[in-house]
């Protein structure tokens, strides 16, 4: 039978099914296919918050969505074109993303009546006509698979959990992905199981060939590769990249990094990456908690190593005061937050980027620190970097914001020349710098305003630091009322002393009238409406804000230049009111606060009516 | 005479370490010439109220520094807050006077990624125990190379005299007027059911007995617990009295000797035998007992639970108080490990650069022309 081939420029596709069924790991493979052809692309994993939720219940659903496309894109993408269902549980916990004419490929050996009751089905939605609207795939993914299998020596139950791969092959062969990587990845897999690694490969190759031949399947489809800059390429979370930037700061300072972390979701994978990578001089403590995590963090600071402290909202909140002695002691310290929904547990899961508050003001006293929040997955790589360069520079705690869309989220990541990589070297005080001879811990270096950083060890160098407030320049304990004056303000000019880029503004034809503002992960959404804007000759200006703290000198200049400024945040509006308060700019705020993150589609229409009413 | 109590309990877990050589100040920088007291004073002017009894743990440790050897700017003193915690702004050494209760945590960091450092954490009851009681635990399970100095004046001095962890049960105090009711830690008890694998107890007043423990903690390797009595004459003056007044601290104290029988009393009437019931320890006549009933102190103990016998022998009144070193045992200390485990990484790695390269082209990469 001949297949016909149909040309697309973009495909979002969504693998859910039990936790237990692999779709976190179908949905890599996937991404791994689709990125060595050269597609741009964008992930979203989406894991249940138990552990082990009961097998074939909606709490137990686990999904993976991938959007690749033959331009540059942003975003994983608002809605699945194609949804596979693994089982009734998948289908109906996804069901409400699915826009009318999507492709749902189900599993329907699963959609049994206990499956089905399981998850409220009275009837089963194969039959009831209630999937008309899409278009539907009935696969008996498990049987076929089983039989598949048949002359391996496995029990069924093992035959079955090949299920995933099937399911992989046959998409596989829908988008016309090579399965090779996916061979040699399930050889390496299972190498202590040989017959494992076989059956699921043949399991995989059932699954193209099922494509191929079946009459089910009539079409192929077919997104050519993205026209991407030059140069050698892979796919990396959030997590990973802020881990790798981590690495890269030590190695670009030649200084040991030091983590001190306490586990919490979504910030435990950057402990777990780390541990892996002693050979760089990278040092992990998994502490007691999250106060003796920063403390450490700050202890190996003051011992010359860039400390750094890694978790998510509850943890960071109990770092506070640590933060704050940083501040007084005026040492390096970075904070990472992979900020989730709050308050208190709130969704572990689930993103949010309500934290913002808390990183700029979560402190007794006039506490100020630096603040820096990466705009994507690959992002995160150069913002670690960026946020050791400020700490280790300017001696000063800083913040750096990720968010849980970022952590787990990946994209492909153009793979820079070391040599391209900041530079973060730093030296050490190695004598006195008194005019008699005498150490002076608080004297300053008059651009940075940074004081010697005098690590134990130093001859010469003897000297006490503390909470205590401190004499500038002798650093002696004072209760001078003008000193302190004196000192909270030189503290706050420290921060607005460090070096930031300014704020670029995006407007390709340069007379928008209608600016839309967005830190962080919201980058991908807002990038992508706009676009979609431009597309329909609407004119909108997009700028993005790296550093929160300082904020780019240009800051205001920009505000002020277009009749209105849109800002949407996944918070209650923390950026407008610090924006209105500083600039008295009268920011429209878009706030949604669903744990997920916005959708193009309705930041377009948003902008648009802004837009509409200049 | 009987043989020690460590030998007795024996086996797998329970064999007395020998001593085998490790210091806890082997990667330490030794000093060139002969240091002097005046040397670790700092130029601080020492504001503990008069007849503290800070000031003598000061100018023992300033005369016991430079009998260390090691050089001073490889010697630094991290505390938390309170009274006791101002200790590091008097000596001319590194100092960090941090938060209430995270010396350990901060030590910690510093210690292990600094082995050429004698790292030693100053704290009090309140620091210690009440708020630092988790990373106090911690530090000691781990027995990181940290030198901890307890500073046990039964009483918080700093916030002006609220009772503390360590305060007897009924205590009156500003925040407890009708008495307090909750039950005090015993100190030594604690650490050593954190499995500390040094544990002593001393006195401010006895300059000679706590420099004598305070040398034994600076070359244990791995985590020191030292607790100091420590008079507060404005908020609980005399809490230790009968241990220090010349006509009762005889009875009272119970002074242990590495190898010595541990008998007491002014004409060594009173001695620690087993109790007949139980696997505790118990104060007796030493004319009712056959000399060979006397236990014989022995600090290697591989089981905490001899040390924790001695430590559950004082009564309400302080009578039947163990001093000196109760437990100093061997074991894997966590920053040697971590320090181990990098530096082999570190041994098979590329060059640094080349080394990063190599990570960020790993896993699957393409390539775009
Ligand atoms: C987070 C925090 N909580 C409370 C305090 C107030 N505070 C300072 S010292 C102290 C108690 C100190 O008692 P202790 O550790 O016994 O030290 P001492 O003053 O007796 O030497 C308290 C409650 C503080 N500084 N920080
Ligand atoms: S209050 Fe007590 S502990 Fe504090 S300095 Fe005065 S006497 Fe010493
Ligand atoms: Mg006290």
């Amino acid at each position: 039978m001949t297949k016909q081939t149909r040309q697309l420029d973009r495909v979002v596709i969504r693998f859910a099914g039990d936790s237990g069924d692999g779709m976190q790991l179908t949905g890599d493979r996937f991404t791994s296919e689709t990125a060595q052809l050269g597609n741009d692309l964008s992930t979203l994993p989406n894991f249940p918050a138990e552990i082990r939720a009961p097998a074939g219940t909606l709490p137990g659903v686990s999904s993976f969505q991938v959007h690749f496309a033959d331009t540059d894109i942003l975003t994983p993408g608002d809605a699945p074109d194609v949804l596979v269902a693994m089982n009734p549980a998948a289908l109906k916990s996804n069901l409400t993303d699915l826009p009318g004419g999507a492709e749902i490929i189900v599993n329907t050996d699963e959609f049994t009546k206990r499956a089905l009751a399981k998850v409220g089905y009275a009837a089963s939605p194969l039959e009831d006509g209630s999937l008309e609207g899409y278009q539907l795939r009935e696969v008996a993914l498990t049987s076929m698979t089983v039989r598949a299998l048949e002359e391996f020596s496995l029990s069924r139950k093992e035959a079955e959990r090949a299920k995933n791969m099937f399911a992989l092959g046959l998409v596989s062969w829908m988008y016309h992905r090579p399965i090779e990587g996916t061979v040699t990845f399930l050889q390496r897999k299972f190498a202590a199981r040989p017959e494992l690694a076989d059956a699921n490969v043949a399991a995989l190759k059932a699954g193209w060939n099922y494509g191929e031949t079946t009459e089910d399947f009539a079409v192929q489809y077919e997104v050519k590769p993205a026209k991407l800059p030059p140069g050698t390429y892979r796919n990396i979370t959030g997590n990973v990249a802020l881990a790798y930037g981590l690495v890269a700061a030590g190695v670009r300072s030649g200084l040991p990094v030091f983590l001190g972390a306490y586990p919490i979701t979504p910030a435990s994978d950057i402990l777990h990456e780390l541990s892996k990578h002693k050979r760089f001089g990278v040092t992990t403590f998994q502490a007691e908690d999250e106060i003796a995590a920063a403390g450490a963090a700050l202890g190996a600071s003051y011992g010359g190593a860039i400390g750094v402290t890694t978790s998510s909202g509850p943890g960071v909140a109990l770092k506070s005061e640590t933060v704050s002695l940083a501040v007084a002691l005026e040492l390096p310290l970075v904070v990472v937050d992979v900020q989730r929904a709050g308050p208190s547990t709130g969704m572990p899961t689930k993103t949010e980027q309500a934290d913002l508050a808390m990183a700029l003001h979560g402190r007794h006293g006039e506490a100020p620190v630096a603040i820096i929040a990466p705009r994507s997955p690959s992002d995160c790589f150069y913002a670690a970097l960026e946020a050791c360069r400020i700490a280790v520079t300017y001696r000063t705690p800083v913040m750096l914001l990720s968010d849980g869309y970022l952590a787990n989220g990946s994209e492909p990541w153009l793979l820079p020349e070391i040599s391209d990589l900041s530079d973060l070297s730093v030296e050490f005080a190695a004598e006195p710098n008194g005019p008699d001879g005498q150490f002076l811990p608080y004297q300053r270096d008059p651009e940075t305003l940074a004081r010697p950083w005098a690590v134990p060890g130093t001859a010469g160098l003897e000297h006490r630091i503390g909470g205590l407030e401190k004499a500038d320049g002798t650093g002696d304990i004072s209760y001078d009322p003008a000193n302190h004056d004196a000192m909270v303000r030189i503290r706050a000019a420290r921060i607005e002393a460090i070096e930031v880029p300014p704020l670029e503004v995006e407007d390709p034809e340069g007379d928008a009238r209608v600016l839309v503002l967005g830190w962080g992960s919201t980058y991908g959404p807002i990038g992508a409406a706009c676009r979609q804007l431009r597309q329909r000759g609407v004119k909108i200006a997009q700028a993005h804000l790296r550093h929160l703290a300082p904020l780019p000198a240009n800051t205001e200049e920009v505000l002020r230049r277009y009749d209105k400024v849109v800002i949407p945040e996944m918070n209650l509006g923390q950026l407008s009111a610090v924006l209105r308060a500083r600039f008295l700019v009268d920011a429209i705020g878009y706030n949604k606060v669903r744990g997920l993150p916005f959708t193009s589609a309705e930041l377009e229409s948003v902008m648009e009516e802004v837009v509409k009413n200049v | 005479m009987s043989e020690p109590v460590g030998a007795a309990v024996g086996g797998p877990n329970g064999d007395p370490v020998g001593p085998n050589g490790r210091s806890a100040l082997k990667l330490v920088p030794k000093a060139e010439g002969k240091q002097t007291a005046k040397e670790f004073k700092s130029d601080q002017e020492v504001r503990w109220c008069p007849g503290c009894g800070d000031y003598a743990i000061l100018a023992a440790m300033q005369t016991f520094l430079p009998e260390l050897g090691v050089r001073r700017e490889n010697i630094c003193f991290v505390s938390g807050i309170g009274c006791s915690s101002r200790f590091p702004y008097y000596l001319n050494t590194f100092g960090m006077h941090s938060i209430h209760g995270r010396a350990p945590a901060i030590a910690t960091g510093l210690s292990v990624s600094r082995p050429d450092l004698s790292v030693w954490v100053v704290t009090g009851d309140g620091d210690a125990l009440s708020i630092g009681g988790n990373h106090l635990i911690h530090a000691l399970r781990r027995n990181v190379n940290i030198k901890i100095l307890l500073f046990n004046n039964r009483i918080y001095g700093l916030t002006k005299g609220q009772y503390s962890p360590t305060s007897e049960l009924g205590k009156i105090t500003k925040s407890t007027p009708i008495g307090s009711a909750d039950w005090p830690f015993n100190p030594i008890s604690l650490a050593l059911g954190a499995e500390a694998s040094f544990v002593a107890r001393t006195i401010d007043s006895d300059r000679k007995h706590l420099t004598s423990v305070l040398r034994a903690a600076a070359h244990h390797p791995g985590s020191a617990f030292v607790e100091i009595y420590q008079n507060c004459n404005i908020f609980n003056d005399g809490a230790f009295e009968i241990l220090k007044d010349s006509s009762q601290r005889d009875e009272a104290l119970i002074r242990l000797e590495h190898g010595q029988p541990v008998v007491f009393g002014a004409d060594g009437e009173k001695c620690v035998v087993k109790e007949p019931r139980g696997f505790g320890l118990q104060v007796v006549d030493t004319a009712d007992v056959d000399p060979s009933e006397i236990i014989v102190h022995d600090e290697t103990v591989r089981r905490p639970s001899y040390a924790f016998s001695l430590s559950r022998l004082p009564n309400d009144d302080l009578t039947n108080t163990p001093i000196g070193v109760l437990r100093a045992v061997e074991r894997p200390a966590y920053d040697d490990i971590v320090r181990e485990q990098v530096a082999a990484a570190r041994s098979a790695a590329a060059e640094p650069e080349q080394e990063l390269g190599k990570l960020l082209h790993g896993g699957d990469t393409w390539t775009i022309l």
